[in-house]
């Protein structure tokens, strides 16, 4: 069953980002583009996204615990460091190059032909590179999503 | 500047859709709906647990835009304008940063901010401060 969740969280996500125009890195760019062609629909996806993930944490944390697992795992670390700010800088250069970030761009990957899988194995490398360079293998220290 | 293609209410419903998938994967499975992070973990080395769940969680987002024409009879909206240089600079600084830094748009911007975390907070406004400022470069002073 807990297999099962992660794939319907997957759809629900995709179709949230299908819905919003997420997926599409032409919008993506347009809502980036303030002093241009400024869509700002994004940010309303955005918000809602966060006001209903912050509701929908308050009920989950309500119980013990998970349905499927024994406990909640969430990232511990509170400090801001470099490595955060320097990534997030570079993550975000990416994100307005091309208007993908990576969920659009692997969902993008029946739809987007060349252009999404050059990107997608690009980010690939991107994170071999990160990881070689962060331990000398490709293990990396942490493994928290966030 | 000029507001374009401005779309209120599906851009509202689709927060929605993406806030309700990452709370059920936090009710059902008690993890953070990080999808650079899910990515990350099919890189070597994978323990086949972490493999299943990360596969069927991306499967997942990749089959919504499979079905999606089928069950709504409308196609997926879908535009990619940038040039090959582009894309594989934007890939490898997307992949890079994203696990430099820990997270990407979902993990920081959805789940963190959900959290009310002081680090994913600092890593959004700084990756969307960069994100426009390459738009603004690319679109008013490269003239894209």
């Amino acid at each position: 069953m807990a297999l099962v969740s992660f794939f319907i969280s997957g759809l629900l996500f995709g179709a949230g980002l299908i819905v919003s125009g997420l997926a599409n890195p032409a919008k993506v760019q347009n809502f980036l583009d303030v002093a241009g062609t400024w869509d700002p629909s994004l940010a309303l996806t955005m918000g809602a996204a966060v006001a209903t993930t912050a509701i929908g944490y308050r009920f989950a944390w309500a119980r013990k615990g998970p349905v499927f697992a024994e406990r909640f795992q969430l990232p511990s670390r509170t400090d801001i460091d470099a490595r955060l700010v320097a990534g997030a800088a570079l993550f975000g250069i990416g994100w307005g190059l091309v208007g993908y970030c990576p969920g659009p761009a692997l969902a993008a990957l029946p739809i987007g032909g060349v252009a999404t899988a050059t990107f997608v194995a690009a980010m690939i490398g991107g994170m071999l590179v990160a990881r070689f360079a962060a331990t000398g293998t490709s293990t990396l220290p942490s493994r928290a999503a966030t | 500047m000029t507001i374009v293609e401005f779309t209120p209410v599906p851009a509202l419903a689709g927060g929605v859709l993406i806030g309700l998938a990452a709370t059920l994967m936090m009710a059902t499975v008690g993890r953070i709906a990080g999808i650079s992070g899910y990515l990350a973990r099919l890189i070597p080395p994978v323990t086949a647990g972490d493999a299943a769940q990360s596969l069927l969680f991306l499967g997942g987002l990749v089959a919504a835009v499979v079905a999606w024409p089928f069950a709504t009879g409308q196609p997926v909206a879908h535009s990619v304008t940038s040039s090959p240089v582009a894309l594989v600079a934007g890939g490898l600084l997307v992949g890079f940063g994203s696990v430099v830094g820990n997270g990407c748009t979902s993990g920081h911007g959805v789940c963190g901010l959900a959290r009310f975390s002081v680090r994913s907070l600092a890593a959004v406004v700084v990756f969307m401060s960069t994100a426009a400022a390459t738009v603004f470069v690319a679109r008013h002073i490269l003239g894209g």
